[in-house]
C-alpha cells in the first residue's frame, strides 16, 4: 500500500511537473523554486476527485485550477487525488454527478468547479465538495476574482478542501521566505531574501546583497519581515515591509545582532547582541526601541523563540559545556534546560501547542530535525539527511520547512511533525537556505457561501 | 584623527537611537569588499618606518613580515565547536603582537568562522568566541584594544564549501587582516 500510493504520487508529480513547468515559463521569474520532489506520503492517504474545472473559453484551459488543487493536496501528504484521465465522468454541476463512478474509484470525496469571466471582466469561480459515501454536499463556495488571482483562488480552494477534511486549517495560502545565495566565492557573489507563494511559484526579492543575509521571520500579522544583513561589512537587524517601501536598520551595535524573532503579539522582537562582551539575548519593544537585556551567563546564550503565549522565551546555550535548549519564564526569570539527548540541539521552535518542539539534534555525528514532546520526554527524529538547519514551522503545526543539503548543494525540504510526509523543494538558481514559513495571511481571495 | 572622531560620534548616534532610518536601494550604496570591515577607517597615516631587526609588513603595507622577511601567519585553525587557540599558534601571535606594538596606529580586523555544521546562528556566536580567543592572545601581549576589531561570519563565508573532513577543517578558522 505504501509503495502503491508513493508511486502514484510519483506519477502525479511527474504530471504535475510538466504543469507546473509551463505555469512558471508563464507566469513567474527565474528565480522560482525547481517544482517539488515528493519523497513520502502517509502509508493510507484520503482518495479524493478533482475534476477538471468547466471553464468559460476565454481561460487557459492549461493551469486550470484542478491541476492546482491536486498538486497541493497531494502534497500533504494525506490525500491520493485521482488523475484525470482515470475518472469516468467530468462532471461541472451538480446535476452531472454520479456518485456510483467515484464509488468505483474508491473516491471518498469529490470536488467539482466552474470558471467564467464575466460582464466586468472579472473571473466568478465556484466549487463543490461532496462526501462520495453519503453522496452528500460538503463545501458549495464562490469567489469573484481578477486575473492575477488564479494561483490564489487555487489555494485557498485547495485550504477550505483539507480544512474540511482533515480538521485541521489548510496551510497551501501561505509563504515562505529564504536566501538565495549565487555565485558564493566569487566577485558576483550575491544574497537575495526571497519571498514565494508555499509551493515555491511566484518567487520575489525582498532584499538584494553581496553580502550574507540569514535568520529571516516573518511579524505574526505577516506584514514585516526582521533578518541579519551583513550589508555593511558587519551584522546589524533589518526590519523590512513585505509590501512596502519601509527598511530600517533597527541594530547596528558592536559584535553580533543576530537571532530577531517577533513576539506572538507582534510588539517585540527578540534578538542576539554581543555588545557587552559575548552573546546574550535581549528583547526591543517594537514602539520605544528600547532594548531588555534577559541572559546573563558568559557561555554562549543565542536563537531566542518565544512560546505561543509570549511568556517564556526557548534559546540555545553551551553553558552546559556543549549547546543544549534552554527555557526562560520571562516574568520569573526561571530557567529550565529542556533537551538532554545528545551533545548538540539547537535553534528550537515550539509548536503551537506549546507542548512540542523542534530543533537541530545531532546523532552519530550527523545534523538533523527532531522533534521533542516536553511532557512525556520523548524524542523523534524528523530527518534523514545530513546538514539539516533552520526547521521553521506551518502555521497550522502540520509540517515544518527546513534547509539541507542535496549533491553539496543548499535546498529547502518539509516533513510532517510526525515524520511521515516528506517532499523537497529544490532549486536551479543557486543555494537555498534560511527558510521561514508564514503565519496564516489575510485571504486574497473571499470566499463566499452559496 | 579626523575620522576616528567621526567613527565615534557615529557609533553614539547608533547607539543613542538604535535607528538608521530607510535605507536606500543597494544599488546606490558603495560597493563593499568581499574581505570584511575595510571601510571603518578609509585615510590613515603612512606606517611609520619600521626599524630593519624588528617584524613590520612587506611592501604592500598590509602582509605583516617577522623579523626575517617572511610572512607571518595570518589564519589560525579550531577544532569542531571549540575556541581554543593551539598552542603552535603562540609564536605567530607574538609577532602579529609585536608589529601592533610597533605601529600603534595600525589597526587589525579578526574575522570568526565556522565549518558548516551547526546552527547557522550558534556558529555566528562560536566564530565570534574564536575571535575573541585571538584577541586575547593580542591584548595579553600589549596590544591596545582600539587596534582590533573582530567580526564573526559564522559559517556564512566558507574557505572550503565542500563537506568532507578536509574542508570542514579548512573552514574553523579565525583570520588576521591588517588595515
Amino acid at each position: 500500500m505504501q509503495n502503491l500510493s508513493a508511486k502514484n504520487l510519483v506519477q502525479l508529480c511527474q504530471q504535475g511537473m510538466a504543469v507546473m513547468l509551463m505555469l512558471s515559463l508563464a507566469v513567474s521569474s527565474w528565480a522560482d523554486l525547481d517544482t517539488i520532489i515528493i519523497d513520502q506520503g502517509v502509508d493510507d492517504p484520503i482518495r479524493i476527485a478533482v475534476v477538471p474545472f468547466a471553464l468559460s473559453e476565454d481561460l487557459d484551459s492549461a493551469d486550470n485550477l484542478d491541476k492546482l488543487i491536486r498538486f497541493d493536496l497531494a502534497r500533504s501528504g494525506q490525500f491520493d487525488p485521482v488523475a484525470p484521465e482515470n475518472m469516468l465522468s467530468y462532471p461541472s454541476t451538480q446535476d452531472a454527478v454520479f456518485f456510483r463512478d467515484w464509488r468505483i474509484l474508491q473516491t471518498a470525496y469529490l470536488v467539482i468547479g466552474q470558471a467564467q469571466t464575466n460582464a466586468l471582466g472579472q473571473i466568478d469561480v465556484s466549487y463543490q465538495l461532496f462526501d462520495v459515501a453519503t453522496q452528500s454536499q460538503l463545501q458549495s463556495v464562490s469567489f469573484v476574482i481578477s486575473r492575477d488571482q488564479w494561483r490564489d483562488v487555487g489555494h485557498k480552494i485547495a485550504d477550505l478542501v483539507y480544512t474540511e477534511v482533515t480538521g485541521v486549517r489548510g496551510a497551501f495560502s501561505t509563504k515562505i521566505l529564504y536566501v538565495l545565495a549565487q555565485d558564493i566565492g566569487t566577485l558576483n557573489a550575491s544574497y537575495k531574501l526571497q519571498v514565494a507563494d508555499v509551493d515555491g511559484e511566484r518567487a520575489r526579492t525582498l532584499f538584494n546583497s553581496s553580502q550574507p543575509i540569514l535568520s529571516a521571520g516573518w511579524s505574526p500579522d505577516g506584514r514585516r519581515v526582521a533578518y541579519v544583513s551583513f550589508d555593511t561589512g558587519r551584522p546589524s537587524i533589518i526590519l523590512q515591509d513585505i509590501d512596502g517601501p519601509s527598511r530600517e536598520r533597527l541594530t547596528n551595535f558592536r559584535g553580533i545582532n543576530g537571532s530577531p524573532v517577533f513576539s506572538p503579539d507582534g510588539r517585540q522582537l527578540a534578538m542576539v547582541l554581543s555588545r557587552s562582551g559575548d552573546p546574550e539575548v535581549f528583547v526591543m519593544n517594537l514602539e520605544t526601541r528600547k532594548l531588555r537585556r534577559i541572559t546573563r551567563h558568559p557561555a554562549i546564550d543565542t536563537e531566542p523563540s518565544w512560546s505561543p503565549d509570549g511568556k517564556y522565551l526557548v534559546f540555545t546555550s553551551d553553558r552546559g559545556g556543549k549547546p543544549q535548549i534552554y527555557q526562560l519564564e520571562l516574568a520569573t526569570n526561571f530557567l529550565e534546560r529542556l533537551t538532554f539527548v545528545g551533545d548538540y540541539n539547537a535553534r528550537a521552535r515550539l509548536l503551537p501547542d506549546g507542548r512540542h518542539l523542534v530543533f537541530v539534534h545531532r546523532r552519530n555525528g550527523v545534523f538533523h530535525i527532531a522533534w521533542q514532546d516536553l511532557l512525556e520526554d520523548r524524542l523523534l527524529v524528523l530527518t534523514e539527511s545530513s546538514l539539516d538547519e533552520s526547521p521553521s514551522l506551518a502555521p497550522n503545526g502540520a509540517m515544518l520547512i527546513y534547509a539541507t543539503q542535496d549533491q553539496n548543494k543548499g535546498i529547502l525540504a518539509v516533513v510532517s511533525v510526525d515524520g511521515r510526509v516528506k517532499y523537497r523543494l529544490p532549486s536551479s538558481a543557486g543555494d537555498v537556505r534560511e527558510p521561514a514559513w508564514s503565519p496564516f495571511l489575510p485571504d486574497v481571495v473571499i470566499p463566499r457561501d452559496r | 584623527m579626523q575620522v576616528k572622531e567621526t567613527l565615534k560620534h557615529l557609533w553614539v548616534a547608533v547607539l543613542g537611537t538604535l535607528v538608521i532610518a530607510g535605507c536606500s536601494s543597494t544599488a546606490t550604496e558603495p560597493v563593499v569588499e568581499q574581505q570584511p570591515a575595510t571601510e571603518a577607517v578609509e585615510v590613515i597615516e603612512v606606517a611609520e618606518v619600521v626599524e630593519e631587526s624588528g617584524p613590520g609588513f612587506a611592501g604592500d603595507d598590509k602582509t605583516p613580515v617577522d623579523a626575517s622577511g617572511n610572512p607571518v601567519s595570518r589564519t589560525f585553525y579550531f577544532d569542531f565547536d571549540q575556541a581554543i587557540v593551539s598552542p603552535a599558534d603562540f609564536a605567530a601571535l607574538s609577532t602579529h603582537a609585536e608589529i601592533l606594538r610597533a605601529n600603534p596606529n595600525r589597526s587589525i580586523v579578526i574575522a570568526g568562522h565556522c565549518d558548516q555544521r551547526g546552527t547557522r546562528e550558534y556558529n555566528l556566536a562560536l566564530g565570534e568566541s574564536r575571535a575573541k580567543a585571538i584577541s586575547a592572545i593580542l591584548l595579553a601581549n600589549g596590544v591596545g584594544s582600539r587596534q582590533i576589531e573582530e567580526i564573526s561570519y559564522g559559517e556564512e563565508e566558507l574557505a572550503n564549501p565542500a563537506n568532507n573532513a578536509r574542508a570542514w577543517a579548512q573552514n574553523r578558522r579565525a583570520v588576521v587582516s591588517y588595515r
